[in-house]
């Protein structure tokens, strides 16, 4: 059984269009969506949702007015600035640390456990999916991406699957980190512009911080096939396997807008590519 | 000597935890008085940490091994630093895994054998 | 007047409107790029220079010689931060500290009744600040490893001024960007007319709703996708404050990291109306 993770270090090059694509054509295997902050996989997967369950994570203070005495010992000790002069905290800015708790000499203040998000277990038309959802505005999405990867790989090896295929976020914070970690392989996919390739390389240098072996996608490359040769050069580079090129194709956003991915929408050159960028992993990915 | 096995249950015919910090029981087993006592593991849910709640947590009960399928490098990083020896790979039943402990069967990890976070599973079981 | 520049999905043309905005407006102006994962601003305005300073958070170091290993502070840590390890025959005690799991609350500190621990830093990345023309651009790094953006950000926004401020934000809708779009006067959300554009605007809104900020919308490669997107806006009350249509040739400046308003110089006239728009919203 094999894990392969998508991610891109920029926004928007194509994550998780490539993701579906690949889940379309990859056998037997379960999908996870990581981006839990802004999931989209869905909307080209559409699960049924199988096995759902609250994800509790973190603490929030409470201020008890009732037995409040107004001494101000939280408001002085809360290295957050979270409890305002009416002694009401604020939850965006609690880190849930407690420490206004144990200095409270009223015993006045409680830490509530928060119900940060949701996570599941659904099927599909292409397999077994794990995704989740956080709340808007909450932290910890690490260990939600935690969750969902153990999910999905517990899934796969119970069933027999040969392969997790994870949709990964942008960046290169502990929502990245915790969705390479223990992965075969993280697939690079990048974007033929300064941006693209600035991001990618940040990126390119987590994964080997985690000693994670990465392979670039290069999408949309037509739109600056200079750049594209610059993304390729940087590769040879820095001992980096390209696994393919996708062109612009409208056809992509086509199929999304009526919940497809491309590889059930047409047949063409970005099909082709797509289906010789899986063999290359299959082939190559150990 | 006092060691300390992961379990999914409570008895010595339950199958060996893989987790570490998050592990469903602790069955510690004393190897010279052959006493048993497993134990709730209340650290699991917790939000983070846990592998090193869970380590320091071996070091105040006195346990001077701990046999279990994987171990993060923190948890490993605590256990190493209360002198604990740490066995991972462990499978079968935890009376196997005693009767294999006591006839030397099994060798010291000299490192973790997962990243963090390995036992993650949220509030309920798959 | 501070404004922000978010998106919720990533790509959807957050940095071309910062920077566009900022270029188009009279001086002075102050840039500021919170994307501290993946800065991208200084590609395209190019600033000069001028300082670079490291930024550091708090751990606690435990004095050996003070610590007797009663363990209140692993008592007080909320985050398992600090394993105390009592001793036996063999070995003294050992307190340890996760550096990488503290939030720097400081109560094992306040806590300690032997004194024994104390501030300790270490560096989770840098800012750097400079001029463009008449403006100032701010933004931060954060080193490759390091797993939280918001004490970054926080300390990146300190150096905010209180004149017109564009906070340029990472994509998503929870902490790093909760930290970068706090005491905004108005947030612009650019999205895109796509199923996932529409998916992750609607998330955004929820958040900035949340957060209490006025917003309103610019829709990029605006003839590219479906009606959903506009629909939503309308039936919302979400104002629609620039659209940009799909062009391959702003696509190509875009890659080479040109402005917009430079190789499009018309545009500057849709973002300054947008300013005029966005003063008035904020006011209210």
């Amino acid at each position: 059984m094999r894990q392969l993770v998508i991610i891109s270090g920029k926004g928007g090059t194509g994550k998780t269009v490539l993701t579906a694509s690949l889940a379309a054509i990859a056998r037997n295997k379960v999908m996870a969506d990581c981006d839990v902050d802004a999931a989209d996989l869905h909307l080209l997967l559409a699960p049924d949702i199988k096995q759902r369950d609250f994800f509790k994570s973190g603490k929030t203070a409470e201020v008890n007015k009732d037995i409040c005495v107004n001494c101000g010992k939280c408001r002085e000790v809360c290295r957050f600035d979270a409890i305002n002069d009416d002694y009401v905290v604020d939850h965006v800015s609690c880190e849930g640390c407690g420490f206004c708790g144990l200095a409270c000499p009223a015993g006045a203040i409680e830490m509530r456990e928060n119900t940060t998000g949701e996570w599941f277990v659904s099927g599909t038309r292409m397999g077994p999916m794990v995704h989740a959802k956080l709340a808007v505005g909450e932290e910890n999405s690490g260990k939600l991406v935690s969750l969902v990867r153990n999910k999905a790989k517990e899934l796969a090896e119970k069933d027999g699957k040969d392969w997790v295929i994870i949709d990964g976020s942008p960046g290169i914070g502990c929502p990245v980190i915790a969705s390479i970690s223990g992965v075969n392989a993280a697939l690079i996919v990048t974007e033929p512009t300064m941006s693209g390739l600035h991001d990618a390389d940040r990126v390119v240098k987590v994964a080997r911080h985690f000693n994670v072996p990465v392979r670039m996608v290069i999408n949309k490359y037509d739109l600056n096939p200079e750049m594209a040769h610059d993304i390729e050069a940087y590769c040879r580079k820095n001992g980096i396997k390209i696994s393919g090129k996708i062109g612009f194709d409208e056809k992509i956003v086509e199929a999304m807008v009526l919940g497809k991915t491309i590889m059930e929408y047409t047949e063409n050159e970005t099909t082709r590519t797509i289906k010789d960028i899986w063999r290359d992993l299959e082939d190559e990915i150990c | 000597m006092k060691i300390c096995i992961t379990s999914q249950g409570d008895n010595l015919e339950s199958l060996v935890d893989p987790r570490f910090g998050r592990c469903r029981y602790f069955v510690i087993v004393d190897t010279d008085t052959g006493g048993v006592e497993a134990m709730d593991n209340m650290n699991r849910d917790g939000m983070g940490g846990v592998g090193i709640r869970s380590g320091q947590m071996m070091a105040e009960k006195g346990i001077k091994a701990v046999l279990t399928g994987n171990v993060g490098p923190n948890a490993y990083q605590t256990l190493s630093a209360a002198g604990i020896e740490v066995v991972t790979g462990v499978s079968g039943t935890v009376k196997e895994v005693i009767e294999k402990y006591k006839s030397g069967g099994y060798k010291t990890s000299p490192g973790p054998s997962v990243d963090s976070h390995f036992g993650t599973q949220g509030n309920s079981p798959v | 007047m501070m404004i922000s520049v978010a998106s919720g999905k990533g790509g959807t043309g957050k940095t071309t409107v910062s920077t566009g905005l900022a270029l188009s407006l009279d001086s002075p102006v102050q840039l500021i790029d919170c994307d501290v994962e993946e800065p991208n601003a200084h590609i395209f305005i190019k600033p000069e220079v001028e300082e670079k300073k490291p930024v550091h958070v708090m751990f606690p170091e435990i004095d050996g010689s003070r610590c007797n290993f009663c363990g209140k502070c692993q008592e007080v840590c909320a985050y398992n931060a600090v394993a105390v390890i009592p001793g036996n025959e063999k070995a003294g005690g050992k307190t340890l500290v996760f550096p990488e799991l503290c939030h720097g609350c400081g109560a094992c500190m306040y806590f300690c009744p032997q004194s024994a621990i104390k501030e300790a830093y270490r560096e989770i990345g840098f800012i750097e600040r400079g001029t463009f023309g008449a403006n100032e651009f701010i933004h931060g790094k954060l080193n490759i490893g390091e797993a939280m953006a918001p004490p970054l950000i926080r300390a990146v926004k300190k150096l905010s001024g209180e004149g017109t401020v564009i906070i340029d934000a990472p994509p998503g809708t929870t902490c790093p960007v909760i930290t970068s779009l706090y005491g905004s006067d108005f947030c612009i959300l650019v999205t895109e007319p796509t199923p996932f554009g529409l998916n992750d605007l609607v998330l955004a809104v929820e958040l900035l709703r949340e957060m209490g900020i006025p917003f309103g919308v610019v829709i990029n490669r605006s003839d590219m996708g479906d009606a959903n997107t506009a629909e939503y806006c309308k039936s919302e009350g979400i104002p629609v404050l620039m659209e940009i249509p799909f062009d391959r040739k702003i696509a190509m400046s875009y890659s080479k990291g040109t402005p917009i308003v430079e190789d499009f110089p018309g545009y500057k006239k849709d973002f300054r109306d947008m300013y005029g728009k966005i003063k008035v919203m904020a006011t209210r």
